[in-house]
């Protein structure tokens, strides 16, 4: 378990949509387009201001592809700091309170 | 006693898409220009649906370098290029543009116009060669060099070609049709002014053989999105181009055509 969790919201600047597996967003800011795998769209779609991160990756890193959770998070970890770079998702580390949550 | 001289109108009314616009101008040099280059796409004596008054200014007051903006402000969406000023109402369906007297400047307007209107229907402009055959469109999407232009040369003479650049895609009752459209490319002609439903979009590759090949739809819309024209990167309109690909992948084939430039490529086609 990571010494700091985090928590994870999706951005209102941003149209997104899952397609199968995957999830295809578009910056509304400018117009970048981003493409989640499975994994990615997981993180994604858990995404809801509330649930920390070491949960996400427990329940659908960990046990769907038999990885530690050390190396999951981290990977993770990664993958969301790419994605708030851009501004596709708000990072905290506290969770979001009720009326900010979509 | 001399009567004050009165500028007389020299308006035309250019459809494209099912969209008349009446283009206002008291320039009779300047409705030369559009005689001529939509002439197909004149129709005269029918009513508009918006009307762009266009000023006609001496060049030098345009800064020749500035790059092309489009924004929403108050409303109304402002357009700026290095020929142009220009601005358009879509609430008072009226614009107005500001340029020398060339046909680009009107030509750039005319397809950000049409981008505009188009988004909040679910449709849009595409770098996208179009061609009807047998009834049905069929679209070659691509960036530069992908081979819109070549598809549109290697056609057939069954084939009438919509255009080699700018595919122009709207909803009509649920169904997707494309139009034919005066904005020409490196083939320099305008296209046919006919719309026909569209069977199928390509996503063209060069390559050593002829092959028509599934494609995953989320890459399908990755790839639509990329060449879809729109010029204004403003949240709502974003949304909405977004929204029209996602539709649009759902409810019209999207398959990646691999071809070799000859003609044996367009046998694969309708």
């Amino acid at each position: 378990m990571a010494a700091t969790d985090i928590y994870l919201t999706q951005s209102n600047d941003v149209a997104a949509r899952t397609i199968g597996d995957d999830t295809l967003i578009m910056s509304t800011l400018d117009s970048t387009i981003f493409m989640l795998n499975s994994v990615g769209s997981a993180i994604w779609n858990s995404a809801d201001g509330s649930t920390p991160l070491s949960r996400i990756v427990h329940e659908h890193l960990c046990e769907e592809f038999e990885v530690g959770e050390e190396e999951a998070f981290a990977d993770a970890k990664e993958f969301v700091d790419q994605l708030a770079t851009h501004g596709i998702l708000l990072v905290s580390e506290t969770p979001a309170a009720p009326k900010e949550i979509q | 006693m001399q009567l004050p001289a009165t500028d007389q109108n020299h308006d035309v009314v250019i459809e494209i898409g099912g969209f008349p616009i009446e283009v206002q101008t008291t320039d009779a040099e300047f409705e030369r220009i559009l005689m001529g280059r939509y002439r197909d796409y004149v129709r005269p004596g029918t009513a508009s649906q918006f009307a762009l008054r266009v000023e006609i200014m001496d060049p030098d007051r345009f800064d020749p370098d500035a790059d092309a903006e489009v924004w929403l402000e108050d409303r109304e969406w402002r357009m700026e290029r290095g020929d142009f000023r220009a601005r358009f109402s879509p609430e008072e369906r009226r614009g107005q543009i500001f340029q020398s007297a060339n046909p680009y400047s009107i030509d750039s307007v005319l397809r950000i116009v049409h981008t505009l209107m188009l988004a909040p229907e679910g449709g849009f402009l595409l770098h996208a060669s179009s061609a009807v055959r047998n009834g049905k469109a069929f679209l070659f999407s691509g960036v530069s060099e992908a081979g819109k232009t070549t598809m549109a040369r290697l056609a057939p003479p069954d084939v009438a070609l919509l255009t080699d650049e700018a595919s122009y895609v709207r909803k009509v009752d649920g169904r997707y049709f494309a139009y034919g459209t005066p904005f020409a490319g490196e083939f320099g002609e305008p296209g046919k002014n006919i719309s026909a439903p569209i069977e199928t979009l390509f996503l063209l590759n060069k390559a050593g053989e002829n092959r028509i090949e599934e494609i995953d739809p989320a890459i399908a819309v990755q790839r639509l999105l990329r060449n879809i024209l729109f010029f204004a990167h403003e949240p709502s309109i974003v949304r909405q181009v977004f929204e029209a690909a996602v539709a649009f992948v759902a409810e019209v084939p999207v398959r990646q055509l691999s071809f070799f430039p000859d003609r044996r490529v367009w046998e694969l086609i309708g």
